[in-house]
């Protein structure tokens, strides 16, 4: 190995800054899966029939699914049995009702994390519905919204206070046949959020949600629904960071997103989660799925990603163009070190008439890690007038480290307009020693070395999550330079 | 020149890679004020020499090179560009989707903080930028492009002496900022250059023509051969190259 590249590891091997567990002590089942630990999920949760009735549906086809095998990432096979599928923060009196009843431990928490839950609210004008483990335990700003007739609370209270809108939009963007993990979490999810925002409601507030994984053995499934009625603005942003661990965690997520004629959504994830150790031990699976629904004209969906963790991630935010002239975005910044594997990129399903859709895919792969893009572009017939603008750009730091590019694209009406471009580049020792021969001190260079790559997707990011989203990316790539 | 004012030592330094020897035994001195002109063959050495000063890693170096009174050798590339050392890129790089403008004013403000003085702040950077863009007639929107990203090759070393201007350094290297230029591009250039010329700054011009040496009077010249200094004069010197070419030097070398 060069000189050079020893540099290289030396800054990408930064240790992880938010290794720590809380010792909150918790309401967890034992492990293992069958049709009772389905029904007392529910119970816990005080549901309501149908949704009983439809996690058994879920559950029925589950059972007939194999685990996916997935060409670009390698892991040992996952014991669903070995899972509980139930954990909750034990608190004196149910859920807390404001945050003076949370439980202190649990905003020490994060506190050490950087998110003063309180303070953040209270300065950046934003809600934050804080998922800790699987219950949802203080929610914001919730007054305000509901003045405006938004609704924006935990999943598992929407099931309960908002049933009729569940059974009319759950399950309508990602079946839960859609695919074993999906599938997966359509049985035994605990929480998430929900978001309703009424008819030419334009949400007065950026919706936030901070995820956090802290129960060893216990896989997250958390279900997010959030629908935007005709002429509605929402965005919405989902952070998450987990504590250190020894053993994998498996996350399986489901997010669905439907915009109605003129609405639009922009979800914003910036995810931190544990990569494991830079032997590739104890860090997070991630995989999920997140898809959205132009169902009405006119209508935009846009994603936008920042993914630093996790050991495995397995990620396609995708939009199904379904409305006349409907917009879908995906810009999305994947870093990868060590020995994370990431297989992300994105669909765009074109349906309807005149529609547009944009990737912008950026990658970073550092140490002996590996990413790959895998983007579907499909143009369905009818859907006249289509056009798509592909960019994946790689950025290899060091020379043990691998990108992978897997653009598919089908096209079934002749006039369609499809541009794809790809770049890889190397972080290389001569734009390295140009910033610091410039007196920027190499950490620093690093930095904005990467920043710059990552400019175009950063843009999409409301300004003081790119500001977030900067350091994250810096704590990941940083390491005991000096 | 008196020699107390020594800028730049270089004392018996050898550099090689990979165990070929590029330098050999190479020995200079720079005084504050001065403008030394190197010259010499291609693949003579004369970048090499360029990079090591600036502290570029992958070489196996030998020899003394005092700075400032320091040890040039035991510092690092920022902490040499702290202390006033620039150098001008034969090739620079580009460095997409990070501004100009932003790498500048990190580049001012992190030797500001090296010197104790107080970060400049948006504002006042660029009134700094906008005055030595003027004296490089470079155009505004130069700024808010990516470092060198799409630059012409004129544009590229046009940048490398804004860079220089604006952060003034006490010892300028610049590596062939004349290669590629026009007649009228290479006037600006040496305009910018000229400016910098103070009893308190050292500048080693690195090139290839004698032309550039029109513009900027060097005190002195020396050619660089085979990774060593074979001769050193005045002004007259790139006179006679221009006219007679280095084999002129290499025969004198033989019959002597
Ligand atoms: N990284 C390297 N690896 C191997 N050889 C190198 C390296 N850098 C320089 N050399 C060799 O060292 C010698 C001197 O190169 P250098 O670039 O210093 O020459 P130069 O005088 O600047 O040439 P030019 O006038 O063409 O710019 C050349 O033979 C070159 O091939
Ligand atoms: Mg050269």
């Amino acid at each position: 190995m060069s000189k050079q590249n020893q540099e290289l590891e030396k800054f990408v091997g930064g240790q992880y800054k938010h290794g720590f567990v809380t010792d909150i002590q918790s309401d967890t089942i034992p492990p293992g899966l069958d049709e009772s630990v389905v029904r007392l999920v529910s119970k816990k949760k005080k549901e309501p029939e149908f949704m009983l009735d439809w996690r058994l549906q879920a559950f029925a086809h589950w059972q007939t699914m194999e685990t996916p095998v997935w060409a670009h990432v390698h892991y040992p096979p996952i014991d669903f049995q070995e899972i509980s599928y139930f954990s909750a923060p034990k608190t004196p009196d149910d859920a807390p009702r404001s945050l003076d009843e949370v439980d202190p431990k649990l905003l020490e928490t994060y506190d050490k994390l950087g998110i003063p839950l309180h303070e953040r609210a209270r300065l950046a004008g934003v809600a934050v519905d804080a998922v800790f483990d699987s219950v949802s335990v203080a929610t914001t700003f919730k007054a305000k919204l509901a003045e405006s007739g938004v609704i924006f609370c935990p999943f598992s209270e929407a099931v309960r206070e908002h049933p009729a809108l569940l059974e009319q939009y759950l399950g309508s963007v990602v079946p839960y046949a859609d695919n074993f993990y999906a599938c997966l979490n359509s049985t035994v999810f605990t929480d998430g959020s929900f978001v309703f925002i009424p008819k030419g409601v334009r949400c007065p507030m950026e919706l936030s949600t901070y995820f956090r994984i802290n129960e060893a053995k216990t896989g997250q499934f958390e279900r997010t629904l959030i629908i935007a009625e005709e002429g509605s603005h929402v965005s919405y942003l989902e952070g998450c960071t987990a504590p250190m661990r020894d053993e994998n965690q498996l996350h399986a997520a489901v997010v669905e997103l439907i915009a109605l004629d003129d609405a639009r959504i922009k979800y914003a994830t910036v995810q931190n989660w544990y990569p494991g150790d830079a032997e590739g031990r104890g860090g997070i699976y991630n995989f999920v799925t997140k898809r959205g629904d132009c169902r009405g004209d006119n209508s935009h969906i846009s994603w936008t990603q920042v993914e630093t963790g996790s050991a495995i991630t397995w990620k396609y935010p995708s939009c199904i163009l379904r409305g006349d002239h409907s917009v879908g975005e995906f810009y999305s910044v994947a870093v990868t070190n060590n020995l994370q594997q990431a297989d992300t990129g994105t669909k765009m399903i074109h349906i309807g008439k005149n529609t547009k859709s944009t990737i912008i895919s950026k990658g970073i792969s550092a140490g002996r890690a590996s990413t790959a893009y895998r983007g579907l572009v499909k143009v369905l017939t009818g859907a006249t007038g289509a056009r798509n603008f592909t960019q994946c750009d790689s950025l290899l730091m060091g020379d043990r480290c691998a990108a992978h590019t897997f653009p598919y694209i089908e096209v079934k009406e002749p006039d369609a307009q499809i541009e794809h471009e790809a770049t890889t580049s190397k972080i290389g020792e001569d734009e390295l020693f140009y910033c610091r021969q410039r007196g920027i001190e190499e950490e620093d260079a690093v930095n904005m070395i990467v920043n710059g790559f990552c400019k175009e997707v950063f843009k999409e990011l409301p300004m003081e999550f790119a500001v977030e989203a900067q350091n994250l990316l810096a704590v990941s790539l940083e390491g005991a330079v000096g | 020149m008196s020699k107390n004012n020594i800028l730049l030592s270089i004392n018996k330094l050898s550099v090689s890679i990979d165990d070929k020897p590029i330098l050999r035994d190479l020995s200079l001195q720079v005084a504050a004020g001065e403008v030394h002109a190197i010259m010499g063959p291609n693949g003579s050495g004369k970048s090499t020499l360029a990079q090591v000063l600036a502290g570029r890693e992958g070489y196996e170096v030998s020899g003394e090179v005092s700075y400032l009174g320091e040890d040039l050798l035991d510092l690092s590339p920022e902490e040499r560009a702290w202390r006033g050392l620039f150098l001008a890129f034969q090739y620079p790089v580009e460095i997409p989707g990070v501004n100009n403008v932003y790498l500048l004013k990190a580049a001012l403000n992190a030797q500001r903080k090296y010197r104790g003085e107080a970060p400049l702040d948006a504002f006042e950077f660029l009134t700094v930028i906008q005055e030595k863009m003027k004296l490089m007639q470079i155009d505004e929107s130069f700024l808010n492009r990516s470092v060198n990203a799409g630059f012409s090759g004129c544009e590229k070393k046009r940048n490398e002496i804004l860079q220089m201007v604006v952060l003034e350094p006490r010892l300028a290297v610049l590596d062939e900022t004349d290669s590629g230029l026009d007649i009228d591009a290479m006037k600006i250039v040496a305009n910018g250059v000229n400016t910098m010329r103070d009893p308190e700054r050292a500048i080693v011009l690195v090139t290839h023509y004698q032309r550039l040496l029109d513009y900027i009077k060097p005190d002195k010249v020396h050619v660089l051969a085979d990774g060593q200094i074979v001769r050193s004069g005045g002004p007259e010197l790139a006179l006679k190259l221009e006219e007679k070419g280095y084999d002129w030097l290499r025969q004198e070398a033989v019959s002597a």
